[in-house]
């Protein structure tokens, strides 16, 4: 295979922060906390990586939406060996009500322009955790998608996907082009080396509006209000497993 | 400052409102006032007022019809459709359920007595073999296109999970993943940030695409009910995607998302021969036995055990977390568990703030005797 591959890389709040409520209950906040590559996307670019590297696919193509700051995170797929970057620009305001929908028809529309055989995404963001874009884009472009990928195997015409399911894992073979949205166990994202930052600063990022793509970006759904979550309350220590059985029992738990 | 701790205001939608004033309350209403007031002019005002509250108190109720899309392996009902079934009657209107599969004979069966159902509508095919979204979209489509429905939704199961988008996106509407609650037939609350915030989202759009959180909402009924059933249009395969097969994860342990019990271990497991300790606990209590994502990434236990943000969310009544220390990924999948016990050597395990009851201990030390002390 000679084809494209598209990879959305989202920018969010790093996994290991704790995040905080803004007093007017309107989101989360975001100013001055750090921010990386969402780990599902890692692992995609990763997966997309190493098919370059089998030399299945020619080129790999980092995506991302959003504002000014998301060219850090198609930076940091460059690095970890995406050949070029597109970077859809929305300003800080739209950015904030932009959903899985809006971001689905820019990658179908990209899709299409770069004639991709393969989008690999991850399969959610860990900031709105809604697992929808993959499968959104997959219906827009009538593609069938391998969604929970643990294992991906490309061949002529098509993929072979092992997916994570409730009760186990499950194969499929989904034709070409395709889109693919990755699980955890799809591989270990590598790290960046100093030398591959470097190089990466000379590979080139185009800048893209979603109006370029004929993409609108009115959106139906409005966050009324984000809250904390209610507080558990504080438990006890016990000293010993009897005790520990004894406290379960009074509390009707066994 | 508002105080932190978060509950949803009660609020009285008018479709609530049109549930709770039936027709005969309405028509005593309008007698009595007749017999208290006799100049006709007002009374004819005022029967005209109710008359058009009526009406569209009934238009909104009629108006609301949902369909479930069922997930079930041919032979059984997955237990999440219950729960998703639950959430589309708090809807109001009418809820439809749709069986699609190969051999749907005992599903709808099953269904059919499932309290709070209408219809249950049949797409028997072989094209739904390992129900691929490419194929179940198009019939969902043809349902949507008969029968109009207000409202869509699933469970959030990876099934509902993989299919639900896909719909919403062919019907150009946003959807919404994973509910916890439903305030209105437009509004809805779900977790944002690993269950670290709660949004609470308005749906303007057409229809309304949903996937349910199981354990948010009680099953429904599996007896009581009456529905019909009726076939529709099976579409043509689409062919672009094939199952091949499935290897299921062999358990004599309760199902992990519905079990009452729950014990998950960690990393401090150390292997996976060790989580023979916590079968044996589980055993006692007839718990399903979980895991944290450090225990199946270092490959002691498979991965569908996992629970967490991006595994299973389960909301047992007793959570005995086992050499886990608690990252936020994991508690995002168990900290809406009635009690949860932790057991770990490591006092400062982040697992100990949300814990009931915490026991600083050598696991392989406390939970044999917690075994022994059960089977006494």
């Amino acid at each position: 295979m000679s084809g494209r591959v598209l990879v959305g890389v989202k920018r969010v709040i790093d996994y290991a922060v704790k995040i905080r409520v803004k007093p007017d209950h309107s989101g989360v906040v975001t100013e001055g906390v750090k921010h990386s590559m969402n780990p599902f996307c890692e692992i995609a670019v990763e997966e997309a990586v190493k098919m370059k590297e089998k030399k299945l696919i020619k080129e790999v193509v980092a995506v991302s939406c959003g504002p000014q700051q998301v060219q850090e995170t198609i930076r940091t797929a460059l690095a970890m060996g995406a050949d070029r970057g597109i970077h859809v620009e929305v300003s800080a305001k739209e950015y904030e009500s932009l959903g899985p929908l809006q971001v689905s028809k820019i990658l179908a529309a990209l899709a299409k322009k770069e004639e991709a055989q393969l989008i690999i995404l991850g399969k959610q963001a860990i900031d709105g955790d809604c697992n929808q874009t993959g499968q959104m884009t997959a219906a827009l472009l009538d593609w069938p998608q391998g969604t929970f990928a643990s294992e991906v195997t490309l061949e002529a015409g098509h993929v072979k996907v092992v997916r994570e399911i409730d009760g186990g894992l499950e194969t499929i073979k989904i034709n070409t082009p395709a889109v693919l949205t990755a699980d955890l166990r799809l591989n270990t994202p590598r790290y960046a080396t100093l030398p591959n930052i470097m190089k990466a600063k000379k590979k080139k990022i185009a800048n893209v509006k979603p109006a370029d793509l004929g993409v609108e970006l009115a959106s139906k759904l409005q966050v009324l209000r984000v809250d904390e979550p209610p507080q558990r309350e504080a438990g006890v220590k016990v000293e010993s497993v009897d005790d520990l059985v004894g406290k379960l029992k009074e509390a009707g738990r066994i | 400052m508002q105080a932190t701790t978060w509950s949803v205001p009660k609020k009285n939608t008018a479709l609530d409102i049109s549930r709770e004033l039936s027709t005969t309350t309405f028509s005593m209403l309008v007698a009595q006032l007749a017999s208290f007031i006799n100049r006709e002019g007002v009374v004819f005002t005022m029967h005209r007022a109710i008359n058009k509250t009526r009406q569209l108190a009934g238009f909104l109720q009629r108006f609301q019809s949902t369909l479930v899309v069922a997930e079930h392996n041919n032979d059984k009902l997955t237990p999440i459709t219950l729960s998703a079934i639950t959430a589309a009657n708090k809807l109001g209107g009418e809820v439809s359920c749709l069986v699609a599969g190969t051999d749907c004979a005992k599903v709808v069966a099953e269904l059919s007595k499932v309290l709070g159902v209408n219809k249950v509508l049949v797409a028997q095919h072989d094209a739904f073999k390992g129900a691929l979204p490419e194929e179940l979209t198009p019939i969902i489509l043809a349902t949507q296109q008969q029968f109009k429905f207000t409202h869509i939704c699933a469970g959030a199961s990876a099934f509902g999970k993989n299919l639900l988008p896909r719909v919403a996106a062919k019907l150009d509407v946003a959807p919404i993943s994973d509910i916890i609650e439903i305030q209105s037939p437009d509004t809805f609350v779900r977790t944002i940030y690993a269950g670290n915030a709660l949004s609470t989202v308005k749906c303007n759009e057409s229809v309304k695409v949903f996937t349910v959180r199981g354990t948010a909402f009680e099953p429904a009924a599996s007896e009581g009910g009456s529905a019909t059933s009726e076939d529709v249009a099976s579409s043509s395969a689409v062919g672009v995607s094939e199952w091949l097969e499935q290897n299921l994860s062999k358990s004599d342990r309760p199902e992990l998302a519905g079990a009452k019990v729950v014990v998950s271990g960690g990393r401090g497991l150390k292997s996976g021969e060790n989580f023979q300790l916590l079968y044996d606990l589980a055993e006692t209590m007839n718990a399903a036995v979980g895991a944290s994502r450090a225990a199946v990434d270092a490959g002691y236990v498979p991965n569908d055990m996992q629970v967490g943000q991006t595994g299973k969310i389960v909301a047992p009544e007793l959570y005995i977390a086992v050499g886990i220390s608690g990252a936020i990924q994991h508690l995002a999948g168990m900290k809406d568990s009635k009690t949860i016990v932790a057991i770990n050597k490591d006092p400062e395990a982040p697992i100990f703030l949300v814990s009931d009851f915490g026991l600083v201990a050598d696991l392989f030390k406390a939970v044999p005797e917690m075994t022994a002390a059960l089977r006494k």
